[in-house]
């Protein structure tokens, strides 16, 4: 009898208990709702890189991925119900694609020692490693976008905004106003005016900011949105004559199907990248010939090339690269939630391995620490042709103004430090 | 004049063609209310529906093409052929007839004589299927609405009112859309009352509309007026999704905009077909005119809060709406 229990309860735990040979990638992903259109080619580069690991090298150090998909419909609640489903499953690192989401995990993932990757969103802040234990948003973050815009101003301006009118549309949530503060200190150092346009949720109707642009007539906009917002402000934009050369914007309001629906109007759009564009790079070849081709890829396979595809697949890779790191580091395949945040916290990323991971110039080197978790913050331009249809990275990745970002990632984390009574430290 | 009259000026211009658009969601759940008591939660989704249709229609697209080759393992996904717009309308028009016979055979002959709020968690329930099923049919990816209508300022417009103020004054901005957008709502309206007051159908619609039970001792299907109904509001959710996707592409956010509507429905009562278009330039001016006022002082984005507001502030000294019907309930 006792036996049989025995092997009951051990049957019962390994039924209930993480399949420990699979490396486990949770996808917080939105195929649904109303920014499934960003959504789904993220999840679905996201999710064809890992294919291709396990088709092509059998996984990772030998592991093979596995990947949970949960549906969250950008939505903070069911992003949190989410994270805690699939937690217990093993789950190495969570990239949930929303600021809302991210904010309400920080706490969270600290607690359960789980690493978090919010890549150019998120809390800012937590580019200080001292303080946020657990969360990374390497290789940019918010504010260097605002700085990335404002440094390329200055270089197509011959170094001098002074007197210049700067718009910031953006989207009325945590994500929208995380640049608002940066550009305040940059307005004050360079000497430009900033407007700042909220525009709410889902953004459907913005005739009252376009309008407002129009009276005040600023030299540049930029712009922070998500979903329908995007689309709608290229179309106003177009439809007042705003100058599309003077209209940037973040890397999350630059993606084809942002652009498409305005047609030729927006042609001459620019948008903030940390990433490179297209698909004439040979991982793509890979993802074809292993995933696409053999029926096994998240989606149709007619999302390969477009922005926010190649962004997934680069989340991914970056994930994987602080995988392979972390069994490096602790000389085990077999890696956890913790050893994979030691992972993330040495990751290096180089030309060569770009190179030899079949992505070439596809996005900047940069080596993560503990005192910075965000990477050096290198941000490149893309413009759109709409002739050919096709994004084109104009600018290389440059720095931006650490000055300005490392003071304000300071003060807000250090807030953050003293309102949760975190000590910080690198130890 | 000045420049600042000009400004506003253009602003209350542009927040009536705004309440034109929001009419044009509004009406769709008048009529439905109107005719069967229905609140029609699903009214947003049905714009989404008949836009997506609309396009894939256009476009030669083939339906569940990704169910199909799921199952059967094949790759298509284009019939080959572009369908011109007025062709794709009236195509569409017909598909939305035939989801309207589908609601009244599956969902609402069941639940005659249930409670209203029965009704209007069926409707709930009918939306996010239609959700799904949109999402099925057509995909969810962003879709470009071309069906010919103009898009942008009108040059003549500011041409013509630039000489009204100082050199800061470029003339109004009027958007072609919405110039075309108001005529559109216009003749539905005309259209709507012509077919309600002359036609054998409008009337039994009204009769239905005041009492379904007396309707139906003199011999009027309920059936038949609640698929004419609900086809009306799929032709007027085609008419909304067509200008709204035309400014947006064709994308899931089209469903939201039910939400610009209930505050017009608040304002301007359920029942009322001129009280739809009247609350919806109500609201249009009323919340652009805050926005450019009070917005600037307290940062901005009042439009979707302040809409409520003035619904809500009509509602307390008007419950029925301003040209709803007052229902007195004797106990």
């Amino acid at each position: 009898m006792k036996l049989k229990l025995t092997t009951l309860a051990l049957g019962a735990v390994m039924a209930a208990g993480p399949v420990m040979a699979d490396l486990v990638f949770p996808s917080l992903s939105y195929r649904t709702g109303p920014y499934a259109a960003g959504g789904i080619p993220f999840a679905d580069g996201y999710a064809d890189y890992f294919t291709l690991l396990n088709e092509r090298d059998g996984g990772i150090g030998g592991v093979m991925t596995k990947l949970i998909e949960c549906e969250t419909g950008y939505n903070t609640e069911k992003g949190v119900e989410c994270y805690e489903s699939t937690k217990g499953e093993g789950a190495l690192v969570y990239q949930p694609l929303s600021t809302g989401i991210t904010y309400q995990l920080i706490p969270k993932v600290t607690a359960d020692n789980i690493p978090l990757h919010t890549m150019g969103y998120g809390r800012t802040s937590a580019a200080n490693g001292e303080v946020f234990s657990n969360v990374f948003n390497y290789p940019a973050n918010y504010w260097n976008g605002a700085s990335g815009v404002v440094n390329y101003l200055l270089e197509s301006n011959g170094g001098d905004l002074k007197g210049k009118k700067i718009a910031l549309v953006y989207h009325n949530s945590a994500y929208g106003k995380e640049p608002i503060r940066t550009l305040e200190e940059l307005s004050a150092k360079h000497g430009f005016e900033l407007m700042a346009l909220p525009v709410d949720h889902p953004g459907q109707e913005q005739k009252s900011q376009w309008l407002q642009i129009r009276r005040e007539r600023p030299d540049f906009v930029t712009m922070w949105g998500w979903g329908v917002m995007n689309q709608v402000a290229i179309q106003e934009a177009a439809n007042i004559r705003f100058p599309m050369e003077n209209f940037i914007g973040v890397w999350w309001s630059g993606a084809e199907h942002d652009v498409m629906s305005a047609g030729d109007a927006a042609d001459g759009y620019k948008a903030l990248t940390f990433h490179n564009v297209g698909r004439d790079f040979p991982v793509f070849h890979h993802i074809q010939k292993y995933v696409v081709d053999t029926g096994k890829a998240a989606g149709a396979g007619d999302q390969i090339g477009t922005v926010l595809y190649n962004r997934g697949m680069y989340a991914a890779m970056l994930a994987a690269e602080a995988a392979k790191t972390a069994q490096g580091i602790h000389g085990t395949a077999d890696i956890n939630a913790a050893m994979m945040r030691d992972g993330m916290e040495a990751l290096e990323i180089n030309e060569a391995k770009m190179a030899d991971l079949g992505m070439p110039n596809f996005g900047p080197s940069f080596n993560v620490s503990c005192e910075n978790h965000g990477g050096p913050g290198l941000v490149g331009v893309t413009q759109w042709d709409a002739s050919s249809k096709t994004w084109s990275l104009i600018s290389d990745f440059k720095p931006t103004d650490g000055d300005v970002i490392g003071a304000l990632v300071a003060e807000d984390s250090g807030a953050y430090a003293a309102e949760n009574k975190i000590t910080p430290n690198c130890n | 004049m000045p420049d600042q009259f000009l400004f506003a000026t253009e602003v209350f211009i542009n927040g009536l063609m705004a309440g034109v658009l929001y009419a044009l969601v509004a009406l769709g759940f008048v009529l439905i209310y109107k005719a069967s008591g229905i609140f029609n939660y699903a009214q947003g989704v049905m714009a989404l529906f008949a836009a997506m249709t609309l396009v894939g229609i256009m476009n030669g697209q083939v339906p569940f093409s990704h169910i199909i080759n799921a199952v059967f393992g094949t790759e298509i996904h284009h019939f080959g052929w572009h369908v011109p717009a007025f062709l794709a309308i009236i195509l569409t028009v017909g598909v939305m007839v035939g989801f309207a016979w589908l609601v009244q055979r599956l969902v609402m002959r069941h639940l005659v004589g249930q409670e209203p709020i029965i009704l209007f968690m069926a409707t709930i329930g009918l939306a996010y299927f239609l959700e799904g099923v949109s999402d099925l049919m057509w995909g969810s990816e962003i879709k470009k609405l071309d069906v010919g209508l103009p898009q942008g300022g009108s040059f003549w417009i500011e041409d013509m009112t630039a000489g009204l103020g100082s050199e800061n004054f470029y003339g109004f901005f009027i958007d072609n859309l919405d110039m075309v957008a108001t005529i559109v709502a216009a003749l539905l309206v005309v259209g709507l009352v012509l077919f309600s007051q002359y036609t054998k159908q409008g009337r039994a619609m009204r009769a239905v509309a005041d009492d379904h039970q007396a309707a139906l001792s003199v011999g009027i299907s309920l059936n038949f007026i609640w698929v004419l109904v609900w086809s009306v509001a799929g032709f007027v959710a085609l008419v909304a999704g067509i200008m709204w996707g035309t400014k947006s592409g064709v994308q899931f956010s089209l469903s939201l905009i039910a939400l610009k509507a209930l505050p017009v429905l608040m304002l301007g009562g359920f029942t009322s077909i001129p009280g739809a278009i009247v609350g919806g330039l109500i609201i249009g001016v009323g919340e652009k005119m805050f926005e450019f006022w009070i917005g600037p002082l307290v940062g901005g984005a009042t439009e979707n809060w302040f809409a409520y507001v003035l619904a809500l502030l009509f509602l307390v000294f008007r419950p029925q709406g301003l040209f709803g019907e007052k229902i007195i309930e004797r106990v």
